[in-house]
């Protein structure tokens, strides 16, 4: 894929920034790929609906901004209401059967995860879903390699917190693995 | 050492009217600095702007004459950054707690080791006898032309409030107790207030009819009186002299110094 | 892994550049959107000896830095828009007692408390006249991590070359977004250190009385010299004077140190200029957006270049004028109602080739943006 264009989005505290962070840093370190991430810095990055943006290519990226992701992640009803009208056409996209409704009405590939369901039953603690999630991206995308996260997060995380992320990264790569076709 | 030696004659006379008490503040900082047997290399004045701040040009040290009101943050960033300096701070009132009364309570929150020395004369002197924050409430000014309603802060109590951790505050008819004071406060190791009051004849006197120079030295020897005196119990309007607080509490640069020590120890 | 190769905010470019360059002393009060400069420093530099200090507003941290540059530090303090407004009387002092130091402002929408987490350039001509009276200044701004790491480089090291305070100029885009940056390795950027007088001590030292090539070697505060250092106008000792030719001298000196030296100071980028029949000018983050264009009008053939700017002041006017004489139109692309736009107009042949396409809205302007208004300026419509 020559580039890519990725929106997360979801509520502050679920941690799509920090997967967004992970994902483009992963590129860059370990695939010496171009990558840029952005976000939104308003009070609404304290709560409420809260997106990044994260562009992946093989050659240098100057506007930094996703404005048509071809690949959109909404782990929340607010986040989906806001952001679903701007997908790619044809592009992916990814929610949380347990957080989101979906209306069928976008011009995109819907894939709807079982996400927060799987995170809560496989390890018992939300505060992994957006690893899970990350997976799920990679699983269907193969935008890097399962290794270059893991590298991102040995950096990143106490080692004692790593298997429990690395499952939830696992449980999100077979889960996107699945729905790939 | 001579006082002259102290003194950068090429730059005399000095600008003060004649009368003006800020004089005896330079004479009574010199015997103070001499007593100590300090180097002249070994001391940085930074001063602001106004007639006090003037007293930086006239001293042989390392001397930074900066803008209104901003003196201590200047030497805090002289302090922090050469620890072993002494860093002496002259203001005047307005100087000190109008326009810099911010950096006045921080500097003394930090207890950051600097001597701040307030030259009180109750007026803008400089611009031509505007209220200051210290000409107090029913005086006179050109611009309280029917009379000051601003109160006056108490330099002692609001630097006390604010962690100082030297305060004292004398006057300029008390000359000796000028230079004492002011040498206690170069050697406490904090932050350290030395309050003078110091006539201005030339404004508030003659806004404020209180005679010449001689006059008003006398007002101070006539209104002021030790800390705790008896006199003070009797005549509770008297303005008290002496050391308010003196006590030991972490120094900011040494605290620095500990800061880097975490973080070295942090890296290896 | 290569430990050399990262993936950070803009801000945090600016932090490692500054580390590189040496920096010893950093005051600042947080503020969006420059606040990461504040935290990661004061991460950093406590861990290298140097000294990080909170202070209790922005004037008092940029009175600091001065007082910790006179010792012989590298120091630095970093803020936004309101803050950079605080510090114009002090950025005065500076500029006038000659004192090295870098400001970095990370723009964000204004005036007053504006657009507190929104992109905007509209601090560009503060920069230039921000403080009050005859002076000169260097400003500089960086499109990208690898030159954002640059630029402050620069921006420490024309501070300690011309005894001045420098503004680098960033945006919220740029110091907000993450990418990759390369850290060079030790020795690979040159380093300008302090030039520190060769008198002797007890010998009359002049801290103020320019050398032939019109630098002036520095005594730091604290050692063997003397002197004193003022905001009035001054002698060669430091001295207040009203001296009508020492007054005219002082601010001739002070202006002509820097416009003397615009092409030693100017840095900027060029692409596609040779044949260029539209020149886009442009700089910070809204460089990016005109270069995405003109990489993808290159490629169907359209005659697009790119001039951009990394030295905004002093205006590299001769620079300018020369990139754009065979141009049809020159567009100037730039966050704000035109605040460079005026210095093309002023530098080119003809003025009315000179068009502006900018956003003022808080929203980081787009190639589509960009290309919307060259239709309009060949008059083909949106």
């Amino acid at each position: 894929m020559e580039k890519c264009r990725l929106i997360f989005s979801g509520s502050g505290g679920q941690g799509v920034i920090t997967a967004a962070i992970i994902l483009a840093e992963a590129a860059v370190i370990y695939e010496g790929r171009n990558a840029i991430q952005s976000q939104s810095y308003g009070p609404e990055a304290r709560g409420g609906a809260t997106s990044s943006g994260i562009i992946i290519s093989d050659s240098e990226i100057f506007f930094p901004k996703v404005n048509q992701p071809n690949v959109l992640v909404c782990l929340t009803q607010e986040s989906y209401n806001k952001f679903h009208t701007v997908i790619r056409p044809g592009g992916l996209l990814i929610t949380d059967t347990r957080f989101v409704q979906t209306s069928r009405k976008v011009d995109a590939r819907p894939r709807d995860l079982p996400l927060h369901y799987t995170v809560m039953e496989k390890i018992g603690k939300p505060i992994v879903l957006n690893i899970c999630m990350l997976g799920a991206v990679v699983g269907m995308t193969n935008l890097v390699k399962a290794e270059s996260i893991l590298k991102v997060l040995e950096k990143r995380i106490p080692s004692s917190f790593m298997e429990m992320n690395r499952k939830a990264l696992d449980l999100g790569i077979n889960m996107g693995k699945e729905l790939a076709s | 050492m001579s006082i002259k030696n102290y003194l950068r004659e090429r730059f005399f006379p000095h600008m003060w009217c004649p009368g003006c008490g800020h004089g005896i503040i330079l004479n009574g900082l010199l015997r103070a600095v001499d007593s100590l047997g300090m180097q002249k290399s070994e001391i940085v004045m930074v001063s602001g702007i106004g007639c006090s701040s003037r007293i930086s040009g006239y001293v042989d040290f390392h001397t930074l004459h900066t803008i209104h009101g901003r003196a201590l943050a200047f030497a805090t960033g002289v302090k922090m950054s050469k620890p072993k300096l002494n860093l002496i701070v002259t203001m005047g009132d307005g100087d000190a707690l109008s326009i810099g009364g911010n950096h006045f309570i921080h500097a003394a929150r930090r207890n950051i080791d600097i001597t701040a020395i307030v030259m009180n004369n109750r007026i803008y002197g400089m611009t031509g006898g505007q209220f200051s924050p210290l000409s107090g409430y029913g005086t006179k000014a050109t611009t309280a032309p029917y009379t000051n309603i601003d109160h006056d802060f108490d330099v002692a109590e609001l630097s006390k409030a604010s962690g100082a951790t030297f305060v004292a505050r004398t006057s300029v008819y008390h000359a000796q107790q000028v230079s004492k004071l002011i040498k206690e406060a170069i050697l406490h190791k904090g932050f350290s207030v030395v309050e003078i009051m110091s006539q201005c004849p030339t404004y508030f006197g003659r806004k404020n009819k209180m005679g010449d120079a001689v006059d008003m030295m006398n007002y101070y020897k006539d209104h002021t009186t030790t800390i705790g005196s008896k006199a003070k119990k009797e005549n509770p309007d008297l303005i008290e002299r002496g050391i308010f607080v003196q006590k030991e509490l972490p120094e900011y640069c040494s605290e620095y110094e500990k800061i880097i020590g975490k973080a070295m120890k942090g890296r290896s | 892994m290569n430990e050399k190769v990262r993936f950070v905010q803009g801000n945090e470019a600016c932090v490692e550049a500054a580390i590189y360059a040496g920096l010893d002393f950093f005051a600042g009060y947080p503020i969006t959107p420059s606040t990461e400069i504040a935290e990661h420093l004061s991460s950093r530099l406590p861990g290298k000896g140097g000294t990080f200090i909170q202070m209790e507003d922005e004037i008092a941290s940029m009175c600091a830095i001065i007082g910790a540059s006179l010792t012989g530090n590298k120091v630095m303090t970093a803020t936004s828009g309101p803050g950079f407004s605080l510090m114009q009387e002090s950025l005065g002092y500076a500029i006038m007692a000659e004192i090295p130091c870098v400001i970095v402002n990370v723009q964000r929408g204004g005036p007053s408390t504006g657009l507190p987490t929104s992109v905007s350039q509209g601090d560009v001509g503060q920069a230039l006249w921000g403080t009050h009276g005859d002076h000169a200044i260097i400003a500089l701004s960086a499109s990208n991590h690898q030159d954002v790491f640059a630029m402050t480089i620069e921006a420490f090291n024309l501070a300690e070359t011309y005894r001045t305070p420098v503004i680098l100029l960033l945006d919220e885009v740029v110091g907000h977004m993450r990418e990759k940056l390369i850290i060079p390795e030790d020795g690979e950027i040159p380093l300008v250190q302090r030039l520190r007088t060769s008198v002797k001590g007890g010998v009359d030292y002049h801290p103020y009385l320019p050398r032939e090539d019109g630098r002036l070697p520095m005594s730091d505060f604290g050692g063997e010299h003397r002197y004193n250092v003022t905001g009035l106008i001054h002698d060669m000792w430091g001295f207040p004077s009203g001296n009508p030719a020492v007054a005219h001298g002082l601010l001739r000196h002070l202006v002509d140190k820097i416009w003397n030296n615009v092409h030693q100071i100017a840095r900027y980028k060029e692409y596609y200029l040779d044949d260029a029949s539209t020149v886009l000018i442009s700089y910070g983050s809204s460089a990016r957006s005109a270069l995405h264009l003109v990489q993808n009008r290159r490629q169907r053939g359209e005659r697009l270049g790119l001039l951009e700017l990394q030295t905004l002041w002093p205006f590299p006017a001769s620079i300018v004028r020369d990139r754009c004489a065979s141009a049809k139109h020159v567009v100037v692309v730039e966050m704000n109602m035109g605040q460079i736009f005026k210095a093309v107009k002023m530098a080119v042949n003809d003025p009315g080739k000179v068009f502006l396409a900018n956003r003022i809205d808080g929203v980081f302007i787009t190639p589509t943006d960009i290309r919307n208004i060259l239709r309009l300026i060949r008059g083909k419509g949106v």
